[in-house]
């Protein structure tokens, strides 16, 4: 017996538990079987039986003790960093956990919480600098009409580093699908609040050129997960201050992480002048592994401006 | 370990259940607040969705 519980640490173990449990009962039925004996003489035969049964349990139990005293250092030294082993597997457990779901979780709720106060605030905040513009005509005989029933799209100045700027709404990545976008692409400072960030070196909504952003597909509340889901026509809607930018889907490639070309003016044509106003979405291919990265790109084909109100498809969770 | 840690514990076993217990909810709290929030930073890697040199 004490061979086998200095071989395996989990005997070492449960037999160290079973004398934390013990000491209480033990004592406890020792005083019973004290107190019965007295008045055994009038106790019926059945009593007898118990007691005897819980006086052989303390008996055992104090046969015990002298035996623990004989575990070897190393057998306790094996216990505990058995045991230390087993709360780190748990902690790993525990934190993966907290990765994949309650963390996603809490940055979601962020995330809408975030974006309905940008959405709010412009709402409130933006001044009607220009008068309602009216759609730009189609009478016969007028000048070629512009691309955009509104005319063209405002262009924002530069956004300081991390703030955010703009809200995404693609509902291909679901109903209520909203998320901010910051500037810059720092994982830390940007990317792990679960949101999108916006490559600095490319440019703004609405411009000539193109929008580039990226965003986590796995982890930190996954908002780019089912960007292999878009398909020809899905409309992402990009919301500013000046109001929402409608980019349609057109197609998806695959890059290396290196793959810079991607967020060009003109996507992998680096010297190209541009002339289409794109947008770009990074994350990353494949799920969990991240080796490559997955590129969707879109173009602007409307913009709608504050005053007017929010596009039909996505009008019930603007700033909802 | 953890039977020595049971064992230092006061009170009739309700007692120490109870002290168990909030003693783990706190744990777990700290954990998800600071400790995992901490290790997911400085285990993020560099580039992971972006493109770049």
């Amino acid at each position: 017996m004490t061979e086998q519980q200095d071989d395996d640490p989990f005997a070492a173990l449960r037999a160290d538990d079973g004398d934390a449990a013990e000491p209480a009962p033990s004592r406890k039925a020792a005083r019973r079987a004290q107190a019965e004996s007295v008045q055994s003489d009038a106790a019926p035969a059945e009593n007898v039986q118990a007691e005897n049964v819980q006086a052989g349990t303390a008996e055992s139990a104090d046969l015990r003790r002298p035996r623990r005293k004989k575990r070897s250092i190393g057998s306790r030294v094996v216990g505990v960093f058995g045991e230390l082993l087993i709360t780190a597997g748990v902690l790993v457990l525990l934190f993966l956990g907290w990765q994949f779901s309650l963390n996603g979780i809490m940055l979601n709720n962020q995330q809408a919480s975030d974006a309905n106060n940008l959405a709010a605030g412009w709402a409130t905040s933006a001044p009607p600098e220009t008068p309602v513009p009216t759609p730009v005509a189609t009478e016969p005989g007028a000048p070629a009409p512009a691309d955009f029933q509104y005319g063209e799209p405002p262009v924002m100045g530069a956004i300081e580093n991390t703030e955010s700027f703009a809200v995404i709404y693609v509902p291909r990545f679901g109903a209520d699908f909203k998320k901010t976008i910051a500037e810059g692409v720092d994982p830390r400072a940007v990317l792990n609040n679960g949101g999108a960030g916006h490559y600095s070196n490319s440019q703004m909504p609405g411009e000539v050129g193109n929008f580039a952003i990226a965003a986590h597909r796995d982890g930190w509340g996954s908002p780019f997960l089912k960007i292999n889901e878009l398909q020809l026509g899905d409309k992402v809607y990009i919301e500013t201050q000046d109001g929402w930018y409608t980019y349609t889907y057109r197609s998806t490639e695959y890059v290396t992480p290196f793959g810079v070309g991607v967020i060009d003016p003109v996507p992998q044509v680096p010297d190209a002048t541009p002339v289409d106003r794109l947008i770009t979405l990074t994350s990353c291919n494949p799920l969990y592994i991240a080796s490559e990265r997955i590129i969707a790109y879109g173009v602007l084909t409307d913009w709608t401006p504050r005053s007017v109100g929010a596009p039909a498809e996505i009008a019930a969770i603007v700033g909802a | 370990m953890y039977a020595a840690l049971w064992r230092i514990l006061p009170g009739p076993i309700w007692v120490r259940i109870l002290i168990v217990v909030v003693l783990l909810a706190a744990v777990l709290f700290a954990l998800a607040t600071w400790v995992f929030p901490w290790i997911d930073d400085i285990t993020t890697p560099v580039q992971e969705v972006t493109v770049g040199q």
